[in-house]
C-alpha cells in the first residue's frame, strides 16, 4: 500500500514538473494529458484507498517516508499518516482536481487571447497553467496526508504559493497582481499565527509528530503558559487559538477573509480548485485533524464557533448586493466556510468534514458552471448583462440548478444533510457563543438562499441578454466544460443521502476524530438519528426549511415578477447597501492601517535608518572621521631625521622610567 | 678595586652624552653618525665588563659581533651619506625632509 | 686608592671629555678626531677588564678603518662651516635635560646599591699563561661557529652595498656584454639590399 501512497502523491508532481520545464516541447496536448493522466491515476488511486476504508479491509498507515533532518530531538520528516479522514480528504481534492483539469482543456483553450502580443508569459501559457494546477494538487495532498506538522506547514505553505502563482495568472493585470499579493500577505498573517502555534506545540511535546502529540496532549491540558509577566494562559487554549489563526488566514474567517473576493481575478477553473474545493478547506481539515488538541480547550472553540458564525452570516449578506458572477459564488463560499467552522467550534468535526466534502463538489459545480456562463457571454460576468441563458446552455443550467439547490440545503440534496446537521449540532451545543452562532447560521439560511436564487434567476431566466452581439454568440460549451459540471452533479445530489449515515452517526472516523463526552454533540442528534429518509422528512418540518424556501420565495418575486421592488429598497435603504457594497470597509481600513503603515514605516526607515544612520553615521561618518584623523596625525611625520630620533629617544625615556618605578 | 657598578656607570654617561648628541645636532649628518658609534662603544663597554665580573666568555664574543656590524653599518651609512650629498649637495639635516607626511 | 683605580679614573676622564667635544665641537673634523681620542681611551679600559684581544682589535678596527673612513667621507664633502654654527643653542637646554634625566636614571638602576663590590665580588686575575685571545679563539670556532659564519656574511654583504650605492659607472667606457654578443643573430649584423647597379 505504502507503494499506492507514494504514487499518489508524486504523480500529479511529475505531472507538474513535466507540463513545467517541458511545457514548450510537449506542447498543448502533451501539457494537459500528462497532467490530467497524473492526476486522473490520483483520483483512482484515492478512490480506491476510499473503497477498501469503506469495506473495512484497510489499516491506518503511519509512517515516514523521509527524515529531513533531526535537531535537537525534533525529528523533521516527510511522512503518511492515512485514515479515514485523510481518505475523505484526498479522493474529493483528487477528483475535484481532476474534473478541473478536464474542465481546463475547454476554458483555456483560447489563453492566447488573454496575453498582450509582446508579453513573455503569455508564451506557452496554456502548459504553464496546467503544471500549477497539478503542482497545486501535489501540495493539497501532502497536506491532508501529512502525519507531522512540518510537512503540515510545507504544505499549507506550498498550496499559498501555488494560489499566489494562479490568483496573479494573467499577470499583465494590474488587478491580478494586487490580488495575488494580498492573498499571500493576509494568508501570511495567518502563518504566523499558525507557526506560532506549531512552535508552542514542539516547545511543551518537544515533538512535531500527530501521534506523540496527540498522546502528550491530555497530561498538558492543564499546563499554563506565561506570555506576558505574571499572568498564566492556558496553554491549549493558546495552542488552539493560535493554530486557528492560521486557519482564518488559509480559510478566509473574518478578518482575514479579504483576499479571498479579490481572488476571483484568477481563471475561473482555479476558483473552483483552489478557492472553493480544496485551499481553503485546509484550515477546515487542520481543525478537525488536530481534535484531540481542541477538545482540550473550551476557549479555543468558543473562538473557532464565534468567528465562524460571524463570517457565515455577514459575508452571506455581501453576497446580496454583488454584481459579478464569480464575485456572488465567492461570496458564498466565504459563508459557507464559516458554516464549516461553526461546526467545528460545536465539537461537531465529522458534520464539519462532511459539509466540507458536500460543498466541494456543488461549490465546484457553481464555479465551473458561472466559468461556462462567462465563455457563453464572453467574458462578461456581470450579472446584470445576463438573462435568459437557460435557452442558450441547458447543460449549464440544470446543473446549476442542482448546485444551487444542494446550497440552500433543500431537501434530498446533499447540502440539506450537511447544513442541517450542523444545525442542529450547534443547537445543541453548550459552550460560549452557541447561541449566537444558532442564530448567525439559521438567519444565514435564508440569507443563502437570497443571494443563491437572485443570482441563478437574473442569469438563466428573464428575457435574454441585452446585448444583441452576445446574443447571436452565446451557446452551450463544448463536452470538456459541460462533463466536469455533469460529473460534479451527481455527487451534489447522491453524496449527502448516501454519506450521512456512516460519517456522521457511524464509526467511520472512530480513532480519527476524538471528541470528550460532554462536547459531542453529535451524539445527541445520532441519538434522534433514523437513516436518511427520516432526516430529510425531519427536516422538512425544521425552521431552516422554511427560511430557505421563504429566500427562494423572495428572490423569484423580486427579480422575476418585480424588479421594481429592488431599486426601492436599494434607494430606501441606502445606508445598508453602502455598508454592504463597501464590504463593511475591511479593504479600506486595511489599506489605510496596514498598506499605509507598512509602507511609511519603510520609508522612515529607508530614510532615516539606512540613509541616515548607516550610510550618514557609520559608513560615511567613519571614513570622514578616519580622513579628519589623518589629516591630523599626518603632521607627526615631518620627514625631518631628528624629529624621528627625538621621539625615539622620549619614548625610551618614558619606557625606562615606567620600568624603573612601577 | 674596580667595581662592575664603575664600570657600568662609565657606560651610562657615555651613553647619555651621546643621546644629547643625537639632540643638539642638527646640522651634520656625519656626527650624528659619530653619536651611534658613540652609544655602541657604551654597549660595548658593558659587556666587557660583565664578561670581566662573570667570567664568561660570551661577552667578549659578542662584542666581537657588535664591532663587526657596526663597521658594516658605519660603511654602509658613510655610502647613503655619500650618494645623498651628490643629489642633494649639503649634509643638512634640517634639509632633509623628504618623508614629510 | 689603589694604582688600578687611578688608571681607570684618568682614562674615564678622557672619554667623558673627549665624548663631550665630539658632540659639541663646530668642525667635524675635530669630532671624529676626539672620537678616535675616545676610542683609544676606552680601549685602555677594555685592556683594564681583561680583554686585550678586543682592547687592539677596537684600535685596529674602530680606530684604524671606521674612523679613517669617517674622516675620508668628511674631506670629499664640501660641507659649508658657516651655516653649521646656527641653530646649535636652541635645542642644547633639552638636550642636556634629556642626558641627565637618562644618565640619572640609568645609574639608579647600576649604581654600586645593585652591583657594587658588595653586590658583585670582584674576580679573580688570571695568571701569566691567560691568553685572551685564546680564549677567545677557543670559544668563537667551536660554540659560536654560526654567528661566525655570518658575521661574514654581513661583512660582504656590507661591501656589496657600499659598492652598489656609490658606484658611478663613465659613460664613455667602451666594455663587452658577452651574453649579448652569444645572442647575436645574421639579421643583427647583416642586411642584404637588393640595389640596381649604377647605370652610366
Amino acid at each position: 500500500m505504502e507503494k499506492i501512497y507514494l504514487t499518489l502523491v508524486l504523480a500529479p508532481l511529475i505531472g507538474a514538473i513535466l507540463a513545467g520545464f517541458f511545457g514548450a516541447k510537449l506542447g498543448r496536448k502533451g501539457a494537459h494529458w500528462v497532467t490530467s493522466t497524473g492526476v486522473g491515476l490520483s483520483a483512482l488511486l484515492s478512490l480506491y484507498v476510499l473503497y477498501r476504508f469503506m469495506a473495512g479491509t484497510l489499516e491506518v498507515f503511519n509512517g515516514p517516508v523521509y527524515t529531513w533532518m533531526v535537531s535537537d530531538g525534533l525529528h523533521m520528516e516527510v511522512g503518511f499518516l492515512v485514515d479515514q479522514l485523510t481518505a475523505v480528504m484526498i479522493s474529493v481534492v483528487s477528483f475535484v482536481s481532476f474534473c478541473v483539469h478536464i474542465y481546463t482543456i475547454g476554458y483555456m483553450a483560447d489563453d492566447e487571447h488573454n496575453w498582450p502580443k509582446t508579453s513573455l508569459a503569455g508564451i506557452n501559457s496554456y502548459q504553464r497553467f496546467f503544471s500549477y494546477i497539478s503542482l497545486f494538487t501535489f501540495s493539497m495532498l501532502m497536506l491532508v496526508m501529512s502525519n507531522n506538522f512540518m510537512q503540515l506547514f510545507f504544505g499549507w505553505e506550498a498550496v499559498g504559493l501555488v494560489s499566489y502563482l494562479l490568483i496573479g495568472f494573467w499577470s499583465v493585470r494590474p488587478t491580478a497582481i494586487f490580488a495575488n499579493l494580498k492573498a499571500f500577505l493576509v494568508n501570511r498573517v495567518g502563518d504566523f499565527g499558525f507557526i506560532l502555534g506549531i512552535a508552542a506545540v514542539a516547545m511543551y511535546t518537544n515533538s512535531l509528530d500527530y501521534a506523540e502529540v496527540f498522546a502528550k496532549a491530555p497530561s498538558l491540558a492543564d499546563t499554563q503558559i506565561h506570555i506576558w509577566g505574571d499572568t498564566g494562559w492556558s496553554l491549549m487554549s493558546v495552542i488552539g487559538i493560535l493554530l486557528f489563526v492560521g486557519a482564518m488566514g488559509k480559510s478566509a474567517q473574518v478578518p482575514l477573509h479579504v483576499w479571498l473576493p479579490d481572488s476571483m481575478e484568477g481563471p475561473t477553473p482555479i476558483s473552483a480548485l483552489i478557492h472553493a474545493a480544496t485551499m481553503v478547506t485546509a484550515g477546515i481539515f487542520m481543525v478537525a485533524r488536530m481534535s484531540p488538541l481542541y477538545e482540550l480547550s473550551e476557549t479555543a472553540l468558543s473562538f473557532v464557533l464565534v468567528i465562524g458564525a460571524t463570517t457565515a452570516f455577514f459575508t452571506g449578506l455581501i453576497g446580496i448586493v454583488q454584481n459579478d458572477i464569480k464575485r456572488v459564488v465567492a461570496y458564498s463560499t466565504l459563508s459557507q466556510l464559516g458554516y464549516m467552522m461553526v461546526a467545528l467550534g460545536a465539537s461537531a468535526y465529522a458534520a464539519g468534514i462532511f459539509h466540507l466534502m458536500t460543498h466541494a463538489f456543488f461549490k465546484a459545480l457553481l464555479f465551473l458552471a458561472a466559468g461556462s456562463v462567462i465563455i457563453g457571454m464572453h467574458h462578461d460576468q456581470d450579472i446584470r448583462n445576463m438573462g435568459g441563458v437557460r435557452k442558450y446552455m441547458p447543460w449549464t443550467y440544470w446543473t446549476s440548478l442542482v448546485g444551487s439547490l444542494a446550497l440552500i440545503g433543500f431537501p434530498g440534496f446533499s447540502g440539506f444533510f450537511s447544513k442541517d446537521a450542523i444545525i442542529e449540532a450547534v443547537h445543541h451545543s453548550e459552550i460560549a457563543g452557541a447561541s449566537y452562532a444558532y442564530l448567525m447560521v439559521v438567519a444565514g439560511v435564508f440569507v443563502t438562499a437570497l443571494y443563491s436564487f437572485r443570482m441563478f434567476f437574473l442569469v438563466f431566466h428573464g428575457e435574454g441578454p441585452r446585448d444583441e452581439h452576445a446574443k447571436h454568440h452565446i451557446h452551450e460549451s463544448p463536452k470538456v466544460v459541460t462533463v466536469p459540471l455533469v460529473l460534479l452533479a451527481i455527487p451534489s445530489v447522491f453524496l449527502g443521502y448516501l454519506a450521512i449515515g456512516p460519517m456522521l452517526f457511524g464509526d467511520w472516523f472512530e480513532g480519527v476524530i476524538f471528541v470528550l463526552p460532554e462536547h459531542n454533540t453529535l451524539e445527541h442528534i445520532g441519538e434522534h438519528f433514523h437513516g436518511s429518509m427520516g432526516f430529510i422528512l425531519h427536516g422538512m418540518m425544521g425552521l431552516p426549511f422554511y427560511l430557505a424556501m421563504g429566500g427562494l420565495f423572495v428572490a423569484w418575486y423580486i427579480y422575476m415578477k418585480n424588479p421594481a421592488i429592488a431599486d426601492r429598497v436599494k434607494t430606501t435603504l441606502a445606508p445598508i447597501y453602502q455598508l454592504l457594497d463597501k464590504k463593511y470597509w475591511f479593504d479600506e481600513v486595511y489599506q489605510a492601517v496596514f498598506g499605509a503603515g507598512s509602507r511609511g514605516l519603510g520609508k522612515f526607515l529607508w530614510l532615516a535608518g539606512d540613509r541616515g544612520l548607516i550610510d550618514g553615521l557609520a559608513v560615511n561618518g567613519s571614513a570622514y572621521t578616519v580622513g579628519k584623523l589623518a589629516a591630523l596625525v599626518r603632521h607627526v611625520q615631518t620627514g625631518y631625521l631628528y624629529h624621528y630620533a627625538i621621539a625615539m629617544i622620549l619614548g625610551l625615556l618614558l619606557l625606562l622610567t615606567w620600568f624603573i618605578y612601577v | 678595586m674596580i667595581a662592575l657598578s664603575d664600570y657600568l656607570t662609565l657606560a651610562a654617561i657615555l651613553f647619555a652624552i651621546s643621546v644629547a648628541g643625537i639632540f643638539i645636532n642638527r646640522k651634520n649628518v656625519i656626527v650624528l653618525l659619530m653619536c651611534v658609534e658613540l652609544m655602541l662603544l657604551a654597549v660595548n663597554i658593558n659587556f666587557i665588563a660583565f664578561s670581566h665580573f662573570l667570567g664568561d666568555t660570551a661577552g667578549q664574543v659578542f662584542v666581537f659581533f657588535i664591532l663587526t656590524v657596526a663597521a658594516a653599518e658605519a660603511a654602509i651609512g658613510l655610502a647613503i651619506l655619500v650618494v645623498l650629498f651628490r643629489s642633494k649637495g649639503s649634509i643638512n639635516v634640517q634639509d632633509m625632509d623628504a618623508l614629510k607626511g | 686608592m689603589t694604582l688600578e683605580k687611578l688608571i681607570f679614573y684618568v682614562l674615564a676622564a678622557v672619554i667623558l671629555v673627549a665624548a663631550t667635544m665630539v658632540v659639541t665641537r663646530r668642525n667635524p673634523v675635530h669630532s671624529a678626531l676626539f672620537l678616535i681620542l675616545t676610542f683609544v681611551a676606552s680601549s685602555g679600559v677594555w685592556m683594564l677588564a681583561e680583554a686585550e684581544f678586543l682592547a687592539i682589535a677596537l684600535v685596529l678596527v674602530y680606530v684604524g678603518a671606521v674612523m679613517v673612513l669617517f674622516l675620508f667621507v668628511l674631506m670629499m664633502l664640501d660641507i659649508d662651516l658657516a651655516t653649521l654654527r646656527a641653530g646649535f643653542i636652541k635645542m642644547l637646554p633639552l638636550g642636556i635635560v634629556m642626558a641627565l634625566a637618562m644618565a640619572a636614571e640609568l645609574i639608579l638602576v647600576v649604581g654600586p646599591k645593585n652591583f657594587g663590590l658588595d653586590v658583585v665580588a670582584a674576580p679573580a686575575r688570571h695568571g701569566a699563561e691567560y691568553s685572551n685571545t685564546e680564549a677567545l679563539g677557543g670559544v668563537l670556532y667551536t660554540v659560536y661557529m654560526y654567528p661566525f659564519e655570518v658575521a661574514a656574511v654581513i661583512l660582504l654583504v656590507a661591501i656589496i652595498a657600499a659598492i652598489g650605492l656609490t658606484m658611478r659607472r663613465r659613460t664613455d667606457t667602451k666594455y663587452l656584454n658577452p651574453s649579448q654578443q652569444v645572442l647575436v643573430k645574421r639579421d643583427d649584423r647583416v642586411r642584404l639590399v637588393s640595389m640596381e647597379a649604377d647605370k652610366g
